[in-house]
């Protein structure tokens, strides 16, 4: 099979493409493909996220989730999907049974295990904070030990290197 | 700090330190994050954009880690201005797009830079030099903590840090890092690689970031997935890739260096050859002939040449830059025998 860029090469790379909801076959030469592999990149998220919502939407459903809209910033759940995105924070909760298996077709999770604002944390874990603030206040060392290395001021970072000692020992002590 | 002062200083991030700088050249750790309510940044009117933005600057401008910043708003930016920092990598493309209230805070040497209204309210990102992708977390988690003590972040406990668009999702989170693999390139192994990062659920890009060409074999890889990890185990999993990659890159040199030492030497002196001999010379090629000459240093085939000055180059060599320099506008001609120029001289020293 030739190339179906240059038509010359021998097609050995073979790429599904979605665009426009539409999905294309492609085969390619090596380096067509490689070409090829970064003009995708551009839109990956909107791909992505297209084959996402045709692949778990039913067309009995459509008309019921057409009608949705944001009550916050009124974008319309037809508008996401053409855009490719999200209007503010609450479309989150208004199209959140459409989001829900979206976002497991594109991240294979559901539940975020990551880290949370200060704010959240203060409120959930006052002991979590604190460690944090500790990790924060570490990592504002380092970087500023960093700035004296690039300053080439060498003994004010062994001074800043010798404090994040001193505190991680103290961390590790109230464990 | 002034736009201009740029030119005269070299990015953190170009200087050629760190881990594998002879592979890697840079490590960035990018966090999508919004306010809560009011609506995202590519959603908003100019109003609520102006209101956003009145809101975080002050947060931001006043943080420790940009205590010497340089603030600019885009549209008050000519196209040439707005380019320098696209070629610098302290904003993305689709930011310099005119817009109103967009703007972009840089710290001054360049290893933070915070876009506001992209498409989120807040695009934060930091960047290393060589492969150290946890010393670009160190610092973009310190100004993240910080900033979500001081504004209300739109999150929720499922979902985490709630983002425009749904692929980033959850932590917000985008590490990437920029690899030179001339030498998979040249011994055709590298489609196999980029196939094996694309089973991993990585994304690879060009040198530019999404949308752009590989072009002087360079490959910018980075996460998709931002849900169901945390920020720690998206960059260990990333981490050991870029550390297969790394070893598969430097055995393929080894073996040129055993099998086609005369080749690979004949290749890298012909770059510096055209180098430092062109009157005439276009972004893409010189690009290339970089690439060579890199690897030319990175082998000691080339001695004399660190790569911090060759990074510098390829930095220096983009449209913007040359205008910058020349202190005029110029169109692709003029820029071709400029570049050529400008080429010649530093390498001349
Ligand atoms: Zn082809
Ligand atoms: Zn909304």
């Amino acid at each position: 099979m030739l190339c179906d860029i240059c038509h010359k090469r021998e097609a050995t790379v073979h790429i599904t493409e979605i665009i426009n909801n539409k999905m294309t076959e492609l085969h390619l030469c090596e380096e067509c493909a490689k070409k090829k592999s970064f003009q995708m990149e551009q839109h990956f998220g909107l791909a992505d996220l297209l084959a996402g919502l045709s692949d778990f939407e039913t067309p009995i459903e459509e008309t019921k989730k057409s009608t949705l809209k944001c009550p916050n910033c009124g974008l319309t759940y037809e508008e996401f999907r053409k855009i490719g995105r999200l209007g503010c924070s609450k479309c989150y909760t208004t199209f959140e049974s459409n989001l829900k298996p979206l976002l497991k077709r594109i991240h294979r999770a559901t539940k975020h295990v990551g880290s949370a604002p200060v704010k959240e944390t203060g409120k959930v874990k006052k002991t979590q904070a604190k460690v944090k603030s500790e990790e924060s206040e570490i990592n504002k060392l380092k970087e500023a030990m960093q700035i004296a290395i690039d300053k080439e001021e060498f003994e004010k970072a062994a001074e800043i290197r010798d404090k994040i000692k001193e505190l991680k020992k103290n961390k590790s002590k109230e464990k | 700090m002034e736009l201009s002062d740029l030119l005269g200083q070299t990015s953190e991030w170009l200087k050629g330190t760190g881990d594998s700088s002879d592979i890697v050249v840079s490590s960035r750790i990018r966090l999508a994050r919004n306010l809560e309510k009011i609506p995202f940044s590519h959603w908003a009117n100019e109003k609520q954009k102006k209101q956003i933005l009145d809101i975080i600057k002050p947060v931001v401008i006043n943080h420790e880690l940009m205590k010497e910043h340089l603030f600019c708003i885009i549209d008050e930016l000519d196209e040439v201005d707005k380019n320098l920092l696209l070629e610098r990598h302290l904003v993305s493309k689709e930011h310099i797009q005119p817009g109103g209230s967009k703007a972009v805070v840089i710290k001054n040497n360049e290893t933070l830079s915070i876009m506001i209204n992209e498409e989120d309210h807040l695009r934060m990102q930091a960047i290393k030099s060589g492969f150290n992708l946890q010393g670009a977390w160190d610092i973009v988690k310190v100004i993240d903590e910080d900033l979500s003590g001081k504004l209300e972040y739109a999150f929720s406990n499922n979902w985490g840090y709630l983002t425009a668009c749904p692929t980033n999702t959850g932590t917000g989170m985008r590490a990437s890092v920029m690899l030179h693999l001339p030498s998979l390139v040249m011994t055709n192994q590298i489609n196999k690689v980029l196939q094996a990062i694309a089973k991993l659920s990585l994304a690879v890009r060009g040198f530019y970031g999404e949308g752009s060409d590989a072009t002087g074999n360079f490959f910018q890889v980075s996460n998709q997935i931002t849900l169901g990890y945390s920020e720690d185990e998206i960059i260990d999993s990333l981490s050991r890739v870029i550390k297969q990659i790394i070893s598969q890159e430097k055995q393929s040199r080894i073996n040129q260096l055993n099998n086609q030492r005369k080749m690979l030497e004949d290749k890298i002196w012909r770059a510096y050859g055209v180098l430092s001999n062109a009157k005439v010379i276009s972004s893409s090629e010189t690009i290339d002939l970089l690439s060579n000459l890199r690897l030319g240093s990175d082998l000691d085939i080339v001695n004399g040449i660190n790569s911090r000055f060759i990074n510098e180059l390829f930095i220096i060599i983009q449209p913007a830059h040359i205008q910058k320099v020349a202190g005029k506008k110029l169109n692709s001609a003029q820029r071709d025998e400029k570049r050529a120029e400008i080429i010649k001289d530093k390498l001349k020293k």
